[in-house]
């Protein structure tokens, strides 16, 4: 049977060049990079080159990039770093309805510290306006969190904009940008955002790695206490293997970026017009200009999108869904709610993300395995019973 | 590993007793698409028997998968048998059910329970509506 992966928002496969780069480090090259024999300074020169590979990446400096364990810890370490830095001009922090839930969930356990937290809503394309940050800002504001891009929808957020309005205030600007670095062009500078976060299994590298990229004079609290890593401000013996392929990914990225998008866009507009086409009563989420190069997410009506993914994963097709079903605390996608989709119409959701190695007969073969999967399921469904009872003679 | 028990996906994937019966004897429908399942059961009695069972389900794999094997309890089964059928029973015919799918896919025993108590409803009608 075919094998088709379109989940790559969820994670990406290594690249052979990227494992090639971390083998040495799981192997003879174990060094503790903290210590001052060959063993450690072998190590250590890997993890600067890997540094300086990030760093060129996102446009930073070398010396600003913070290696981490995910991108949910760069979110949480900036988030609860940041905002606990500057409490002393304020506890007031903004961020976006749409946030990954590292984001969410870290402003929440802010809230609990004393914190007050705002959501700034977003368009039925999962837009944020950037006069509602500047609507949402306090003389108390110290820290202002907006997702570069989002993942599900595959929005990309007017971070530019908002940066200049946060400029105006007292707040510190952090940027989501796991589904945006390493996919998109991302230059911190351009962007004049203080803080980002960013993740090795977004673009073909490793899983349990990412950064977080703090402007230099910009305070963060440090999230793991313990030695002197990361000068000070994430302790713990740093995953070498890891961070060489964080790294090697990072610089295959950028060198690719032009070429990888160019692939991926075809890809995802081939699916964005034709399954729509091919299937009736199907939404697509997400802006449809301002968005991911491989994302391609729809809500189809009067199904469910667990049934429709196991249905696809029978058929050799993997892909992800923010139905209740298949979240674990079963609830529809915050996401979907927050672009204004009905509960109904949110659990139909079905996200397809485009890597690097599909090809076009991918898509062909989604829009022909997937039609007769809608047909069954709807063919199963009260409300669709019930939508043409309704419709009958009305066509 | 996967989620679902081998007995869960065949109900999924070959569901029995789907559709609906035109004139039912009784209906019940539970659930909303806020939760994300749905379920409607139809049946037909003869004798006090559960002659027929259908059902049309909005909801995940386990939720299609539990209504197709409470239709498949259920067919033939006396009323009083048929009311019998509890989730927990369900879930065991099924070989087990992810611990977080047990309470909200697993509405196919209350559904066809309501179905039943439309039809003793509609009897008691007719009965009265004779005297």
């Amino acid at each position: 049977m075919r094998k088709v992966y379109l989940d790559h928002a969820t994670t990406t496969p290594l690249l052979p060049e990227v494992r090639e780069a971390m083998l040495p480090y799981l192997g003879e090259a174990f060094g503790n990079p903290s210590c001052i024999h060959e063993w450690g300074d072998a190590a250590r020169e890997t993890m600067e080159t890997a540094r300086t590979q990030v760093a060129q990446l996102i446009g930073a400096n070398t010396d600003e990039v913070i290696f981490t364990g995910s991108g949910t810890e760069s979110n949480n370490f900036a988030i609860k770093g940041l905002a606990l830095a500057q409490q002393n001009k304020g506890k007031h922090i903004v961020a976006s309805a749409i946030e990954h839930f590292s984001v969410l969930h870290s402003a929440k356990t802010l809230e609990k510290w004393g914190f007050e937290l705002s959501l700034v809503p977003v368009d039925k394309y999962g837009m944020v306006d950037p006069e509602d940050v500047r609507k949402s800002l306090r003389k108390d504001t110290v820290l202002v969190s907006i997702m570069h891009a989002n993942s599900e929808v595959g929005t990309i957020e007017p971070i530019q904009e908002i940066a200049k309005i946060t400029k105006e205030s007292n707040a510190v600007f952090h940027t989501d940008a796991v589904a945006a670095a390493g996919t998109i062009p991302v230059d911190v500078k351009g962007l004049g955002v203080d803080a980002l976060s960013l993740a090795g299994n977004q673009f073909y590298g490793p899983k349990g790695v990412g950064a977080l990229w703090v402007r230099k004079g910009v305070r963060i609290i440090p999230f793991l206490d313990g030695g002197v890593q990361e000068r000070g401000r994430r302790a713990g013996t740093e995953n070498v293997p890891a961070i060489a392929g964080l790294g090697k990914a990072a610089e295959l990225a950028e060198a690719s970026m032009t070429a990888r998008t160019e692939h991926l866009t075809q890809l995802r507009d081939r699916l964005l017009t034709e399954l729509p086409a091919a299937i009736d009563h199907v939404v697509v989420t997400g802006h449809p200009q301002h968005r991911l190069p491989g994302n391609a997410s729809f809500c189809v009506e009067f199904i469910e999108g667990e049934a429709m993914l196991m249905l696809l994963n029978s058929q050799g097709v993997a892909v992800t869904s923010g139905s209740a079903c298949t979240s674990r605390a079963l609830k529809a996608s915050h996401v979907l709610i927050a672009i204004g989709l009905p509960h109904a119409l949110a659990q139909g959701s079905l996200l397809f993300s485009f890597g690097i190695d599909n090809i076009f007969q991918d898509v062909d073969y989604v829009l022909e395995v997937l039609p007769p999967i809608v047909d069954r399921l709807r063919q199963m469904s009260p409300l669709y019973a019930k939508f043409t009872r309704e419709n009958k003679g009305g066509k | 590993m996967p989620i679902y028990s081998e007995k869960v996906m065949d109900h999924f994937m070959n569901p029995r007793n789907v559709g609906e019966i035109e004139n039912p004897d009784g209906m019940g429908e539970v659930g909303n698409p806020i939760c994300g399942d749905m379920m409607t059961f139809f049946i037909k009695v003869k004798d006090n028997r559960l002659e027929d069972v259908k059902f049309k389900t909005f909801g995940c794999g386990a939720a299609i998968a539990v209504s197709s094997m409470v239709s498949e309890m259920a067919k033939g089964k006396t009323l009083e048998e048929a009311m019998k059928i509890t989730p927990r029973s369900v879930a065991d015919e099924l070989e087990g059910l992810p611990k977080q799918k047990f309470h909200c896919s697993n509405l196919g025993a209350q559904a066809l329970n309501k179905a039943i108590q439309d039809y003793l409803g509609r009897k008691k009608k007719a009965k009265g509506g004779k005297q």
